[in-house]
């Protein structure tokens, strides 16, 4: 047995050193691809591919909260939602010149609210658009976490506040713009958000946030305290008697996830010009999970894969086949969680190792292959 | 009289848990000095575990309190503060990390910063390679550092358990049956071990392997039905006639009336 | 005054709606730690069952008798709802056992469909169902308060489902075994219970109220495909304040919700109100967790 081991070893570093060079190949092929597909896409899909690397932003966030540290948050359409609307905020004022915005107008609204006036400076409206959604998740984290309330509770009551933050926003119309949400501007920084120029400026610039924050997210992972988050995952109480305050992390963690959803949102904002209380409920909330769990929940590449794999699907799909579309969303998020608990990632993971292993094992006795955690 | 206080480590007094009604643990003492290795035993349900689970913070007492060095009641803390005022805990199963590896498991549970930020930029000093390198060694995972932990045997998980609770160098360990489920070459290993370690740290060893508690030349407390019903050297409760009654008389009975262990 | 009896009376009404609808979702996360996010499309399942029972009784029976549709409307919604919960427990549900948040995706991805499927059958435009003359109309108490007999109905079949409930779960052989299994399946089963049967029955049991639910909402208003959506997290609140496995918890939780969220509605506005109940509802949770009534257990990952 001992002995056996020992051989194993040499095994494993190989095979670890040759899955560190894959992987940077894939990173380096990837970061490559994106930054030549303005020569190749038109610039419809382009901004198309944009939207979709702001989602994988998102799905960074997610993939920290729910794939490393096992906490399943269906509120992040909530902070990808409050990062849209300080951006639009923004982009609003600056379009008005001046002017009260025109549903606030409509809405018989005489100044503008103290709340609208700081999103004068778009220096304020970038902060607080990562800022307000980390603060609103380490509010909900600190009275949640520091009283266990975690599993399904946790998630039932993300997505109760998914519902009340929609309703609040729909109710609120001369403050939110109700239903229609916050739009009619289409100038940043006098440049216009429509023109090829801006948005193949605009698709480099969320290129360039999406690798930050999938640095951010690899360092975090890497740490030690990504290692304290894993372990938290697998046994929150033992953590605790080891001499972690397992809440702090997760608070922390969730915080983090939710700056990120909420950066995602700013720049959704400026790909597609509308912010509104249906894109931040109950339906976009889950499909963001479901972007997490195809690509492969714990592996920050699965992802970014799975959001710009799901939403290219469905911009193909959906537009012919609505109907259909709807369905075929509803099978995958069964076949996915029954059949594909490591989604796309872990598919390649165990394709990979077909040549290596002997049959499929289970999860437990993967034991010898270093844990497939990019 | 003051060096007597002052080699007391833990004081528990009148310990009382109270689960929806039933009464694990009545009124328990429990007294454990400065490098004491301490052997508690009695019959299924005589709330060994539930006491163990007290000192460690996971159950809160009903009434009772428990004195770390004299100073602090640490009912009133939370688990991870006491594990930070020094007190370590090795369960029953065996509780690792099944998805970090063997090398994860042992780094994060050695003695640190367990702040956030300090997590955050934590990199690992050569005195503390060498740390982790030596316990490696000495739990017999040398070879098995990049595994994942889930993957280990029964046997293996519990000496990593083991290895990381040493790593967070306490002050009290609490250990649940901690041979159960080994061979006679691991209890043995397991025996060496405690010897050594009680020369720094103080013991508290849940154990129904009698030949193993009998091995050992210390001071053992019986338990039963949430009471304490003797405390002396194994030879002294052995001689006693109410432990005899609980373990061999009315073992039956206990056995069929709690299902709880 | 006569506002806040009637506003109170409204917050009972929901909060009896609640109640039918969360009775199932506790009993199954007691039962077999699963959150069924399609629970809310079986309560469409039940409002449809009820209209299509409608729109036959009008084709093919005596306009006499159209009355009494709603009298065989409610078993039919009751049995459609359980044969639905039956083959959802069978062909998806028992693959999930024990995995409360792989269940909650994989059955919102089944609610998703069945929406989708009940757009395609009726259409996505609500549809009405005209009550049966015999509910119209209220009851006059206090001088001029107007209770609708169509809330009073509600009511009384809300507590005789609770009353039924209540025997079949504390009184019955097949209740007994299935507080058996919510307690120690392992022990349970080796007693000779079959778990995977009490498990099936209690999730289509569950699903069937779920049915009545929706058979009762047709009175209250028009139905479409996502109805169930409306209702759906409102019952998990339910559960999650009044704690798992326990009845008496389901009915104060859905007093609590169903009483806060009518007032509070009427206090402020709609929308700031679902905020109110929102932070009573964490607030609560500050004080007791695990919701009101909990059950403690004594392994280290619970």
């Amino acid at each position: 047995m001992r002995s056996s081991a020992k051989g194993g070893v040499g095994m494993q570093l190989r095979t670890w050193t040759s899955r560190r060079l894959w992987l940077l190949a894939v990173y380096a092929a990837s970061a490559a691809v994106l930054f030549c597909a303005p020569l190749m896409l038109s610039d419809f899909r382009l901004n198309l591919l944009a939207k979709f690397l702001a989602y994988a932003i998102v799905a960074l966030g997610l993939d920290l909260i729910w794939g490393y540290t096992g906490i399943l948050s269906l509120g992040h359409g909530v902070f990808f939602g409050l990062g849209g609307y300080a951006m639009a905020m923004y982009l609003k004022l600056a379009a008005s010149g001046g002017r009260l915005p025109d549903f606030m107008d409509w809405s018989g609204l005489t100044v503008l609210p103290w709340f609208w006036k700081p999103f004068e400076s778009i220096g304020f409206a970038i902060a607080a658009g990562i800022l307000l959604p980390a603060l609103l998740a380490l509010i909900l984290g600190y009275v949640t976490f520091r009283n266990r309330i975690r599993g399904v509770y946790f998630t039932i009551l993300t997505q109760a506040l998914v519902i009340i933050t929609t309703t609040l926003f729909v109710g609120q119309q001369a403050y939110t713009g109700g239903t229609n949400g916050v739009t009619g501007y289409s100038k940043l920084f006098g440049y216009s958000l429509a023109s090829p120029e801006t948005k193949r400026w605009l698709y480099f610039v969320t290129v360039g946030v999406l690798i930050g924050a999938f640095l951010l997210c690899r360092f975090l992972v890497k740490s030690r305290f990504g290692k304290v988050l894993r372990a938290i995952r697998d046994g929150e109480n033992r953590v605790r008697f080891i001499g972690y305050n397992p809440a702090i992390y997760q608070m922390v963690a969730f915080a983090i996830s939710a700056g990120l959803a909420g950066l995602a949102g700013m720049l959704f904002v400026l790909h597609v010009g509308i912010i509104s209380p249906s894109m931040m409920g109950i339906v976009p909330s889950i499909e963001m999970v479901l972007w997490v769990a195809i690509g492969g929940r714990g592996t920050l590449g699965g992802a970014v894969l799975g959001a710009v794999l799901l939403n290219s699907a469905k911009s193909t799909f959906s537009e012919s086949y609505p109907d259909m579309w709807t369905l075929f969303l509803g099978a995958l998020f069964v076949v996915v969680v029954v059949f594909l608990p490591k989604g796309a990632a872990g598919l390649i993971g165990q394709l990979r190792g077909i040549g290596r292993r002997k049959g499929r094992e289970s999860d437990e006795r993967t034991s010898g292959v270093r844990n497939p955690a990019v | 009289m003051s060096e007597r206080v002052e080699s007391v480590i833990l004081q528990c007094d009148g310990v009382t848990v109270d689960f929806d009604g039933f009464k694990a643990v009545q009124g328990m003492d429990l007294t454990l000095t400065r490098g004491e290795l301490r052997f508690l035993i009695g019959p299924n349900g005589a709330g060994k575990t539930t006491m163990l689970d007290v000192i460690c913070g996971k159950v809160k007492p009903a009434s009772g309190k428990v004195m770390l060095r004299g100073g602090v009641d640490i009912t009133r803390k939370r688990e991870h503060q006491i594990a930070e005022l020094g007190i370590g805990r090795k369960f029953q199963t065996p509780s690792i990390f099944p998805s970090l590896t063997v090398y994860d498991n042992l780094e994060i549970a050695m003695k640190q910063n367990r702040s956030v930020f300090a997590a955050l930029r934590a990199k690992l000093r050569s005195g503390e390679t060498d740390r982790l390198a030596a316990q490696l060694e000495m739990v017999g995972l040398q070879g098995k550092a990049d595994w994942r932990a889930g993957g280990l045997s029964h046997g293996e998980k519990q000496w990593l358990e083991i290895g990381m609770m040493l790593l967070q160098e306490p002050e009290i360990l609490l250990l649940d049956e901690p041979v159960a489920g080994m061979t006679d070459r691991e209890t043995e290993k397991t025996g060496e071990l405690l010897q050594h370690i009680r020369k720094t740290q103080s013991i508290v060893v849940v154990e129904h392997d009698m030949e193993f508690v009998r091995s050992f030349a210390s001071k053992v407390t019986v338990m039963h039905e949430g009471r304490l019903l003797k405390e002396g050297s194994m030879e002294e409760v052995q001689r006693d006639d109410r432990v005899a009654e609980v373990y061999l008389g009315k073992r039956r009975d206990a056995d069929a009336s709690r299902s709880t262990a | 005054m006569d506002v806040v009896v009637l506003q109170l009376f409204n917050g009972i009404s929901v909060s009896s709606i609640l109640l039918l609808i969360a009775l199932g979702l506790s009993i199954t996360f007691g039962l077999m730690k699963v959150i069924n996010m399609a629970h809310g499309e079986l309560i469409m399942i039940g409002a449809y069952t009820a209209y299509v029972v409608q729109n036959l009784f009008t084709s093919y029976m005596p306009a006499s008798l159209f009355g009494w549709y709603f009298v065989l409307a409610i078993p039919a919604s009751f049995i459609v709802a359980f044969l639905f919960g039956l083959v959802l427990e069978m062909g998806l549900i028992r693959f999930l056992y024990g995995r409360p948040l792989d269940s909650l995706l994989a059955t919102w991805g089944v609610g998703l469909m069945l929406q989708q499927i009940a757009r395609s059958i009726f259409g996505a435009p609500n549809v009405g169902v005209t009550s049966p003359e015999w509910l119209n109309g209220g009851m006059t108490v206090l001088g001029d308060v107007v209770l609708p007999y169509k809330r009073l109905f509600i009511l009384g079949l809300v507590l005789v489902c609770l009353f039924l409930m209540y025997v079949y779960i504390y009184r019955s052989h097949s209740g007994r075994r299935m507080r058996a299994v919510m307690q120690n399946r392992e022990m349970a089963a080796c007693l000779g219970i079959s778990t995977r049967r009490v498990d099936a029955v209690t999730f289509a049991i569950g699903s069937g109220i779920a049915g009545i639910a929706g058979c009762a909402l047709t009175l209250i208003g028009p139905i479409g495909p996502s109805i169930g959506t409306y209702y759906i997290v409102d019952a998990f609140m339910v559960v999650v304040l009044g704690g798992v496995g326990k009845l008496v918890g389901t009915v104060f939780g859905a007093v609590g919700i169903g009483l806060s969220n009518t007032l509070f509605e009427y206090w402020t506005t709609a929308s700031l109100g679902k905020v109110l109940v929102f932070l009573c509802i964490v607030a609560f949770l500050q004080w007791k967790p695990s919701g009101l009534v909990a059950m403690r257990s004594r392994s280290l990952d619970n």
